[in-house]
């Protein structure tokens, strides 16, 4: 474990006031360097001493990376904007219900308006293995402490491992897929992403939870009109209703044509190491009312391919009712 | 300064490999380029192409196309190629930063196809092939090692003729099995970390530090591979050795290329092995086809 006693490693700290320059600092620090934004992710990891960065780039100051705009084909979304922002914001609240309903379910209220959609969406994992420094895969060792059999995995993952089991956290990621919304990251080119691709899997890259890799810098989040003024649905399980990382989350959008669903989208989160897109699911709704036998069967569809861990088969029935409520939610 | 090694520190704060430093799999790569380039250099230098003997006239009754490989080890061979560069992109180009979804799950799976050819192929090479005259160890291996490294040393020493594998064929295969075995081995011990049909996947079958070691021979011989395969891919594509890819397409080598390169004495080929168009005389095999005389 962490020695507790010294003092959190000293490191440069930069902080550049426009996308050009963090994107110049990121590439010349490389692996040395740790972007900062809200920080609520980050100094968890510093004050274990467990990651020692030799420069960190704060992109607090990046005025450009702040704010939703309204635009013609959407929102935009800066990567800075904190939480309570998105929560509050107007607009957001009106026609992406979804999104300020996720982001009002982070945390706490203190923690929303320190915390940022980009760290939100980009944060790493919270296994306790992982976090506690200890050399398993993802840390770039050769076990999962978190697999073996005695293992304390209650709220590990039930689909999509790949020698690693932990689970991606995040609330606003699972909303961000159902709106079909899109990732800006900029690194000395600018790439879009889609978010369902903007988060990767073990299977991937067993040391990442998305993309972006070191040089990358996540600098807005896009979500077309095309979702808006949807039927939304949003529900996050977690053992402590005041304060805590989800168990399981779902997040649905439907259109709807009078009792029928014309289109759904729907993701849930907390069950692998990257939000998953319930794609088969949606394609069993569309075109149906969202009857009791159609409730059922995309509770049971979602779970299909699910394995539980020694401690978390609870999440699967998890799983299955909340896609089950979801689709419920719509039901005439 | 490279790194050979891996290291970190365990729950427990010991210090613990962890396998070997990727540095390692770049040195191999910058290793085998200069091999390669440097091979290539030395050999114009020495002028081989240009001091090419006329062979020797074939003895009467060799058969105009003389068969070297069976369909049976054709087969092995390049399902095995098929599996080893499948292993080796898959273990390698993720950690140079390409992705490769699922690239453990296609890892695995190309080990077991491995692993299945391998047997096969002992099983083949034992009761079919010419088991002896790859594996033997006799006084003519050594006499073969020695006229081989004269040739090599000196311009002036012709190029000596082998039995039905020449000696440095035979040396590739033993590095060939050795880093074959040691990354099967592992490789069986590290699937039973991850999950497949095979295994209830267990992480903690064997202690950190075993794991780490483990991890560590897989990963030498992997690098081992780089070097290996690059090689053989060179000498097979080289104009002086491509009848020896040919061989393996076609299971035939021509007869001027049989008088040049072998010696009839230790590989006979006008008996019924020509004539049948067996490849082998293994063990198990017809007694009557003409066996290699390598150290009888």
């Amino acid at each position: 474990m962490a020695n507790m006693k010294d003092m959190i490693p000293a490191f440069d700290l930069v902080q550049p006031t426009t996308v050009e320059d963090a994107v110049d600092l990121m590439k010349d620090a490389g692996d040395e360097g740790w972007v900062l934004a809200g920080g609520l992710d980050t100094m968890d990891w510093f004050k274990d001493r467990i990651k020692r960065p030799r420069v960190v780039i704060d992109v607090g100051g990046i005025e450009e990376m702040r704010g939703i705009r309204d635009e013609a084909g959407g929102v935009e979304i800066g990567a800075l904007t904190s939480l309570t922002q998105v929560a509050t914001h107007q607009r957001v609240r009106s026609e992406f219900g979804l999104l300020s309903t996720a982001a009002e379910n982070v945390a706490t209220p203190q923690i929303r308006n320190q915390g940022t959609l980009g760290g939100n969406v980009s944060q790493d994992t919270r296994c306790w293995y992982y976090r506690s420094g200890w050399p398993c895969y993802r840390a770039g060792g050769n076990v999962c402490y978190a697999s073996a059999p005695l293992a304390m995995n209650r709220e590990h993952c039930i689909m999509g491992r790949s020698r690693c089991v932990a689970v991606n956290p995040s609330d606003t990621a699972p909303a961000l897929i159902a709106l079909d919304a899109k990732m800006v990251v900029q690194s000395p080119r600018r790439r879009l992403y889609d978010a369902e691709d903007f988060f990767i899997g073990p299977s991937v890259d067993i040391t990442r939870m998305t993309v972006m890799e070191p040089g990358d810098l996540l600098t807005q989040v896009f979500v077309p009109a095309f979702w808006a003024n949807s039927n939304f649905y949003f529900e996050k399980v977690r053992d402590r209703g005041s304060w805590d990382f989800s168990l399981v989350s779902v997040a649905a959008a439907f259109r709807m044509s009078g009792n029928t669903i014309e289109d759904a989208r729907i993701a849930v989160n907390g069950v692998a190491p990257y939000p998953v897109r319930l794609d088969a699911v949606e394609r069993l709704v569309q075109g149906e009312t969202a009857s009791e036998t159609i409730q059922n069967a995309a509770g049971e569809l979602a779970i299909q391919g699910t394995r539980a861990l020694r401690h978390n088969d609870y999440k699967i029935v998890m799983m299955r009712n909340l896609v089950r409520r979801a689709v419920r939610s719509v039901a005439a | 300064m490279i790194e050979l090694f891996r290291r970190d520190q365990d729950p427990w704060g010991q210090d613990i490999l962890i396998g070997v430093s990727w540095d390692l799999m770049w040195a191999a790569v910058v290793l085998a380029a200069v091999f390669l380039v440097a091979h290539a250099l030395w050999y114009r230098s020495r002028g081989f192409a240009a001091h090419a003997t006329t062979p020797a006239p074939a003895p009467a009754g060799v058969p105009e196309r003389v068969q070297r490989h069976s369909l049976a080890a054709r087969i092995f061979h390049w399902s095995m190629s098929a599996c080893m560069l499948t292993l080796l992109v898959t273990a390698f180009v993720p950690v140079m930063g390409l992705e490769i979804p699922a690239w453990v799950t296609i890892h695995w799976i190309a080990g077991v196809a491995l692993i299945a050819s391998v047997i096969y192929h002992i099983i083949h090479s034992i009761g079919w092939q010419d088991f002896w005259s790859m594996m033997s160890f006799g006084p003519s291996f050594f006499r073969d090692g020695a006229a081989q490294m004269k040739h090599i040393a000196s311009s002036g020493a012709p190029e000596p003729k082998a039995g039905k594998y020449p000696f440095d064929h035979r040396m590739y295969h033993h590095a060939v099995i050795v880093a074959s075995l040691a990354a099967i081995a592992t490789g069986v011990v590290m699937m039973m970390r991850i999950d497949t049909p095979f295994f209830e996947r267990n992480p903690y079958l064997v202690t950190d530090s075993t794991a780490g070691i483990i991890f560590a021979i897989h990963g030498i011989a992997g690098v081992g591979f780089i070097l290996l395969i690059a090689s053989h891919i060179y000498f097979a594509l080289r104009p002086d050795k491509r009848w020896l890819l040919w061989s393996m397409v076609r299971g035939w080598i021509p007869r001027d290329v049989y008088a040049e390169h072998f010696d009839p004495s230790r590989w006979n080929v006008t008996g019924d092995s020509a004539r049948s168009g067996k490849a082998g005389s293994g063990a198990l095999a017809d007694a009557s086809v003409s066996a290699p005389a390598e150290d009888a």
